[in-house]
């Protein structure tokens, strides 16, 4: 093994690669424009949506409850909505946002009321639309008031104690760390971001430096060279790899300096309210175990695309063999997202799922060594299984001149 | 010095199953020689020059190529080959000296040997005024001045050219003739493939007509006239592929 071949095969790869526009802006802009677009960008559209919902007042419509005057005049008298003339069309009106909520009082609802029976209110809303749940949660919030001061006047008319009808209080109480609330929440996303983000980095220049050499003629100069094609290869490895973990790393720092900025902006804006919301505090341990961790993926990814793209003739043929392995790579990434999906032995031995759901809990503050260990291990196998396979391709006449 | 002894190539083509591209190929060419090896597009010629240069392993016989086994040392073989080709193209992100220095490296010249043969290269070739600009944006004699450059920098003894001139005009052309003469000159053993006649007439001192993979006949240029009983080299090889 001459590690000096090697050497000047990644050198030349590195300088040729850094003068590559493609390679350029998957290893160094993507993952500095993407999270902060991601966390800055996606967080002010919220905010300015919420924003923008609250300032309305809402339009809400009265149904029925002429017999129940007082109702009726309370409700006008609120100042956050604007109360419209009643309607038949009303379900039709909320659907095109003419209105936002409507409200039926029942037949003899005061009546009722008075003479202690039940009745039942109908608020009708747009499930899913913000300004819709707000106008229905302002209607929601009048009529428990009404219903807990009618319980009050009720017990005091009969000399009752308020306990009667709450005998006891339920409390809620978290006792995890307010990181790994913000791990469960937002852990799950970083992890996904930076695989994708390595196997996105190490991409295009996996290509180039195989299928382009083809492309372009240059695969027959360098194998006319007295290198052995091992350290061709290794050397054209070395370079995937570096684009893989420089991107990897470019995201999480970004990502670091993004959401610590986006953090600042929403408690700045929500004058603190977002704070326990968004108490995320990645520590640089975590930093360097979901580094550790993701490093045998980015050579597992870097060897498997070299493999992958020396097949195609030419860089588009490569393209349309990658393309679909972003699909494999993402499915398993994204299935780490959804809950209920905890790391076990068997999992750890998934490749790109085991990384993303140990990277989750990591940076959620838990470390499971025996399965970290575990993970490390299944994902080194299987690089270096990758890495054989590229290098045994790199020796086939068939791969190499296939036209 | 270069010994080819019944070199075969078989490969398997999707459309035409097992192909025998070479068969049954031998020749010899000694140093201060030019060898010719004439043929149509798919006889065999650019498989027979692969496999001198290691490119390609034969699937049966062997050569030798500067004193070492193809198939035993392809490694030191390549070493003391160069190899040039259309097919051989620049890194067209690499200026023209980066692309000459990468080559001299892998041939594991040390770096002040490497500056010298460069500096002595491109002063020899004319190549100063382009050697920081990159290979894609050279004209085509430029970039076949550097793939000159980058076949002679670790001073082979052997040189195999694959149709080199190929698509080139008149000048890049003749930039390449002169170059296969100055190497012959130099007691370098040259081998060349080609279907242009007039090359063959001007260059060459031996000469291989190559069809179907098999070389069909071999000598100098009298005295494949004087066997074939034809003096232009056009009609001579319509009578040996065409019998």
């Amino acid at each position: 093994m001459s590690l000096r071949n090697i050497g000047i095969v990644y050198r030349k790869e590195l300088i040729d690669s850094l003068r590559d526009r493609r390679t350029l802006i998957s290893m160094i802009a993507v993952p500095l424009l993407v999270m902060p677009l991601l966390t800055i960008g996606m967080g002010a559209l919220t905010l300015s949506m919420i924003g923008e919902a609250e300032k309305e007042t809402p339009k809400i419509m009265i149904l029925g409850g002429d017999d129940s005057p007082h109702v009726r005049a309370e409700l006008q008298k609120l100042g956050d909505v604007q109360i419209v003339p009643a309607n038949p069309d009303y379900a039709e009106e909320i659907s095109n946002k003419q209105i936002r909520a409507a409200v039926e009082i029942p037949k003899s609802f005061e009546a009722k009321m008075a003479a202690g029976e039940s009745s039942k209110v109908t608020i009708y809303m747009y499930e899913g639309e913000l300004k819709s749940s707000f106008g229905a949660d302002r209607l929601q919030r009048f009529f428990r008031q009404l219903r807990d001061r009618t319980i009050r006047e009720r017990l005091e008319a009969r000399q009752l104690p308020d306990s009667l009808v709450h005998p006891f209080d339920i409390q809620q109480k978290n006792v995890a760390p307010p990181e790994k609330v913000g791990g469960a929440i937002l852990g799950g996303m970083i992890p996904y971001l930076v695989i994708l983000l390595c196997l996105t980095g190490a991409m295009y220049p996996a290509m180039d430096l195989t299928a382009g050499e083809k492309e372009r003629g240059t695969i027959e100069t360098i194998l006319c060279s007295p290198i052995s094609r091992t350290h061709l290869v290794l050397g054209k490895f070395l370079m995937v790899l570096t684009a893989s973990i420089v991107t990897a790393i470019l995201a999480i720092a970004s990502m670091a300096a993004s959401f610590g900025a986006g953090k600042k902006i929403l408690i700045g804006v929500t004058h603190g309210a977002a704070d326990a919301a968004l108490q995320l505090t990645v520590t640089g341990k975590a930093m360097a175990s979901v580094i550790f961790v993701v490093l045998p993926l980015a050579v597992f990814f870097s060897a498997a695309l070299l493999a992958l793209s020396l097949f195609a003739k030419s860089f588009k043929e490569a393209q349309s063999y990658i393309s679909p392995l972003m699909i494999v790579v993402v499915l398993p990434a994204v299935a780490a997202l959804l809950p209920g999906v905890e790391l076990n032995p068997v999992l750890a031995l998934v490749p790109v799922l085991n990384t993303s759901l140990v990277s989750k809990e990591i940076i959620s503050g838990v470390y499971h060594w025996d399965l970290i260990a575990l993970i490390f291990l299944s994902s080194s196998v299987y690089a270096v299984l990758a890495i054989a396979i590229a290098v045994k391709l790199f020796q086939r006449e068939d791969v190499l001149f296939r036209t | 010095m270069i010994e080819a002894r019944n070199l075969v190539k078989r490969f398997r083509d999707k459309k035409r199953g097992a192909v025998c591209a070479v068969d049954d190929v031998s020749f010899s060419c000694r140093p201060g020689e030019i060898y010719g090896l004439l043929g149509a597009n798919g006889a065999g010629k650019t498989t027979t020059l692969r496999m001198l240069a290691t490119i390609l392993a034969p699937s049966e016989g062997t050569a030798v190529v500067a004193g070492y086994d193809v198939i035993k040392d392809p490694q030191t073989v390549r070493s003391r080959v160069g190899f040039l080709s259309t097919a051989t193209a620049l890194y067209g992100r690499l200026s023209a000296q980066e692309m000459v220095e990468y080559f001299g490296r892998l041939h594991g010249l040390d770096e002040p040997t490497l500056r010298g043969r460069v500096d002595e290269i491109f002063t020899r070739l004319e190549m100063n005024d382009f050697r920081d600009r990159r290979c894609d944006k050279l004209s085509t004699g430029m970039k076949q001045k550097v793939s000159i450059a980058r076949t002679l920098v670790h001073d082979p003894s052997v040189m195999i050219f694959d149709e080199p001139t190929l698509g080139l005009d008149v000048i890049a052309a003749r930039t390449i003739a002169l170059f296969i003469r100055e190497c012959r000159d130099k007691g370098k053993t040259v081998v060349f493939s080609t279907h242009v006649m007039s090359e063959v007439e001007k260059l060459c001192d031996h000469i291989g007509i190559i069809d179907g993979g098999k070389l069909l006949a071999e000598g100098t240029l009298p005295e494949l006239r004087a066997r074939f009983g034809v003096q232009d080299l056009e009609d001579l090889f319509v009578k040996v592929v065409d019998p």
